[in-house]
């Protein structure tokens, strides 16, 4: 089916959210579309049926409130041709049609290899999060939490909130870097505040940093999970384990329809508009800055893809504050070097595929790799794989191709009829 | 040193790897050049079916050499190449198509080409997931499936056991009559002779060959092992591979050993990019719908092109080119190159080193095109 509007926005998190609102504020016809049945990305995500975040509330509120149109459970593919997007719904595959186009695709968890960190019950924090929040059972189960970035603690603190008993939470970054964040907190006082409440959460539990994981075993199941700060090495007991190193920008359908990147994120000017005319880029594909660097962001987007220059430009000096919160972030969640040896030649990368690092290894590039190994070819089609071996090996996924994600072959085809194609049905005379 | 060297292969695609492997097995020092990973160019992008054809006389001969050295090859081959023995299926819709695969049989049963024809049930049986109606099928039981950038590794690997030696990353900016090849970083490396077996890229080093960039675009799916048997070719797809004129889509669909499946093809002049275009895309995969309508509901997971090096006459160039006898050519393979490749190898070595070649080498001389890689500097 055809959908045509002036604003199209990729994404229903905090970013998109915002843009949409401050879109739609222009009196344009407007659209924001999500893979997912719900608004709010993965932050927000169950907020819409059990609110609890006021924050959340009010930006869904608003959002109902702004006449932009929700197409929903609606994924971007591909992009066919300019000022289109091919997307994916479960009725029919979807052609919408834009003039400017705001991408605000969020970020995903990034997995570095560890031996057995492939074993069941080794997930993402963000996922087990999502998990736990569509109603998944934590209850009284052992649960060890490490990797790095702040959402560990938001994660830690939500289990425990569900019954689930915190073993530990362990940062990979040393204290004085994440002390050294303090004051980027200390200078955001929603930030603190989130902060300083989930600290009185976790009371009881141990939060260590400089602290990262070596191995997991377990038998069909993980069961231990091996730590080390370096000079030391222990192990604790669980029934599943957290691990997450930050997190990785979904920068895939900005690379389809050819934005520039640099340093792996989306390059925008002070506008948010992307090197490709009319595409605008908001929230963690730009940088990982949280979810109030998305919201204003988002905002800039949207007023500036509505030709409102003078709103945008006053949200300038507010967004300057929370880039500065993005670089400190950078900064104390760097990830450490030694995190590049955790895997052995052994230890698989490319999970879709079953592919060694040691194998990985063997070849020159990343693409020598693929072509001879599989790895990256899988649906996930290098998300996993390629992330950790760019920072494993310093390389990485090299090309985009349709479909952005996994989708039907009948979804890949649409309605249009153009030149090249004059007689569709005649095709072998 | 280098003077030594009897000859300089530029291309690791699967052509140029099967001629480093014939020619050092007999016995000369090779030296292979490509910019980038070995495999890396239409190999890495075609489709890996190792087919009989019988579109000409010459077409037969290479093809069918070639599958026979193929299956020799087979029992040294490694896991990763993925072979997968589902034979081809050529599907008839009509009657008109249904007269095409008594011709064939008819002529592939008289050179020994195993085949089998299959009325409308039969076909049911073999494919359940075809639609129902076709008129029948002609089976190519020997016919068979491969992964090609491993199998290019395989073949350098055995040149290298050979002696052969390889570079990577090494872009070749000309090819002089003198058998050197010069650098695009300047420097040149001699020998022997040379041998352009760039595919597409061909008349790059040698300006004026008749080759021509012809796009094609594929679709891979998840792994749904089981949904087809077979290679399954319509027979329409003739007439487009045949058509040189505007674009075409056939269908055409290759179960892999990894339970995925390979949507092809189509076919275009005069497109040299390598984006997806939107217009072919959908003309190839409701023409895949219409023969497998349950293929719809099926994930996919990637789509991409490649261009075949397309001839005139659909034959390869295999032989000394028309500028040079220290210039040789070992391209122009269209959609062919994997199953020739192994023939093209031995007829090149054959010739180089003044040895009876197995099939008569004529049809794929350069010099049948009167600028068979002419005006050269
Ligand atoms: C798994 C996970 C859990 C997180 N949990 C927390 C937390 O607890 N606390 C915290 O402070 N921060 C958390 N974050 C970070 C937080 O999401 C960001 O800081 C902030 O929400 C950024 O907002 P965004 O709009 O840029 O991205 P997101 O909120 O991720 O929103 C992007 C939305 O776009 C959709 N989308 C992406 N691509 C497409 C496409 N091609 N077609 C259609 N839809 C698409 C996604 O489904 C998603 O709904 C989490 C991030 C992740 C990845
Ligand atoms: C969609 C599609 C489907 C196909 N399906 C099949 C099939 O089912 N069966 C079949 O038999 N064939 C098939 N083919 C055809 C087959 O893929 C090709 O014929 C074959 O791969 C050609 O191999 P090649 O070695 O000649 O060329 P290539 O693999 O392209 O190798 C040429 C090499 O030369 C290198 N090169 C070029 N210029 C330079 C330079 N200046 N310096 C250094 N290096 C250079 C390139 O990097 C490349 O590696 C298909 C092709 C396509 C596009």
């Amino acid at each position: 089916m055809n959908h045509a509007f002036d604003i199209v926005i990729v994404g229903a998190g905090p970013a998109g959210l915002a843009a949409a609102c401050a879109a739609a504020e222009s009196g344009q016809r407007v659209a924001v579309l999500d893979d997912t049945p719900w608004l709010g990305g993965q932050i927000w995500r169950g907020e819409q049926s059990r609110p609890q975040l006021s924050q959340a509330q009010r930006w869904i509120e608003r959002f109902r409130r702004s006449g932009a149109t929700l197409l929903d459970r609606t994924s971007a593919i591909a992009c066919p041709q300019p000022g289109v997007l091919l997307a994916e719904h479960p009725d029919e595959p979807r052609e919408i049609h834009w003039q400017r186009l705001i991408l605000a695709t969020g970020a995903r968890e990034m997995f570095l290899p560890f031996p057995g960190w492939t074993l069941p019950g080794i997930v993402g924090p963000g996922g087990l999060q999502a998990l736990v929040k569509n109603g998944w059972p934590v209850d009284g189960k052992r649960i060890v939490v490490a990797g790095s970035g702040l959402l560990l603690l938001a994660v830690a603190d939500g289990l425990k909130k569900h019954g689930a008993k915190i073993v530990s939470v362990s940062e990979q970054a040393p204290w004085s870097r994440v002390l050294g964040f303090g004051p980027a907190l200390l200078s955001h006082p929603g930030k603190m505040l989130q902060g300083a409440g989930i600290k009185l959460r976790l009371l009881g539990v141990p939060y260590r940093c400089g602290v990262w994981p070596v191995k997991a075993e377990g038998d069909e199941q993980v069961r231990r999970v091996t730590l080390t700060d370096g000079r030391n090495t222990w192990t604790e007991d669980c029934d599943l384990f957290a691990c997450g190193f930050n997190l990785v920008p979904n920068v895939e359908l900005p690379l389809a329809l050819g934005c520039a990147l640099s340093d792996g994120f989306v390059r925008v000017n002070e506008w948010q508009a992307a090197s490709v005319e009319n595409v605008y880029c908001a929230g963690e594909p730009t940088g990982i800055g949280g979810v109030d660097c998305a919201l204003v962001e988002g905002r800039i987007a949207g007023c500036a893809a509505g030709d409102r220059h003078a709103p945008a430009k006053a949200l300038f000096a507010k967004r300057a504050c929370w880039h500065r919160f993005r670089a400190a972030l950078a900064r104390a969640f760097a990830l450490r070097p030694e995190l590049k040896s955790l895997a052995a030649d052994d230890t698989l990368i490319c999970r879709c595929e079953d592919v060694t690092l040691g194998r990985m290894k063997q070849f020159n590039g990343w693409r020598d790799a693929k072509l001879q190994s599989r790895c990256g070819m899988g649906p996930c089609q290098g998300r996993v794989c390629g992330a950790a071996a760019k920072f494993i090996l310093g390389r990485g996924m090299e090309s985009v191709r349709p479909p952005v994600f996994p989708a039907r072959v009948s979804s890949l085809i649409t309605s249009g009829t153009s030149a090249s194609n004059p007689n569709p049905n005649q095709t072998t005379t | 040193m280098s003077q030594t060297r009897d000859i300089i292969i530029v291309g690791a695609g699967i052509v140029g790897v099967a001629c480093a492997m014939e020619c050092a097995r007999g016995g000369l020092k090779v030296l292979v050049l490509d910019r980038g990973p070995i495999g890396g160019g239409t190999t890495a992008a075609g489709m890996g079916h190792i087919v009989v054809m019988d579109d000409s006389e010459a077409q037969f001969a290479l093809t069918h050499y070639s599958r026979s050295l193929w299956h020799e090859l087979r029992p040294q081959l490694p896991e990763d190449i993925e072979i997968e023995v589902c034979g081809t299926l050529w599907v008839a819709a009509d009657d008109e198509e249904m007269a095409e695969v008594h011709r064939k049989a008819k002529n592939y049963g008289q050179r020994g080409v195993r085949v089998e024809v299959l009325n409308s049930a039969d076909l049911e049986k073999a494919e359940p997931n075809l639609r129902r109606g076709l008129a029948g099928g002609l089976r190519v039981v020997e016919d068979f499936v491969i992964y090609p950038p491993c199998a290019a590794r395989h073949f350098l690997e055995q040149a290298r056991k050979h002696g052969a030696e390889v570079r990577t990353g090494v872009h070749v900016k000309a090819l002089r009559s003198d058998g050197s090849v010069l650098l695009a970083d300047g420097s040149s490396i001699s020998a022997g002779r040379c041998v352009n077996a760039a595919g597409p890229w061909s008349p790059a080093l040698t300006p004026g060959l008749p080759v021509r960039k012809r796009k094609g675009h594929l679709v891979i799916t998840d792994r749904h092992p089981g949904f087809v048997h077979h290679q399954i070719v319509e027979l329409g797809y003739l007439k487009s591979a045949h058509s040189t004129g505007r674009d075409s889509v056939a269908f055409n669909i290759q179960p892999r050993k990894t339970g995925q499946m390979l949507i092809g093809s189509s076919r275009q002049f005069d497109a040299d990019d390598l984006t997806v275009d939107q217009a072919i895309l959908d003309r190839m995969l409701k023409r895949a719908i219409e023969y497998l309508p349950a293929l719809g509901r099926l994930s996919a997971i990637r789509a991409w092109t490649g261009h075949r090096a397309a001839t005139p006459d659909k034959l390869p160039l295999i032989g000394p080119s028309t500028v040079s006898d220290r210039i040789w050519l070992a391209t122009g393979h269209e959609g062919l190159g994997i199953t020739t490749s192994p023939g093209t190898g031995r007829l090149l070595a054959d010739l180089l080193l003044g040895r009876k070649t197995e099939i008569p080498s004529a049809p794929y001389a350069p010099a049948r095109f009167a600028n068979g890689g002419a005006h050269h500097e």
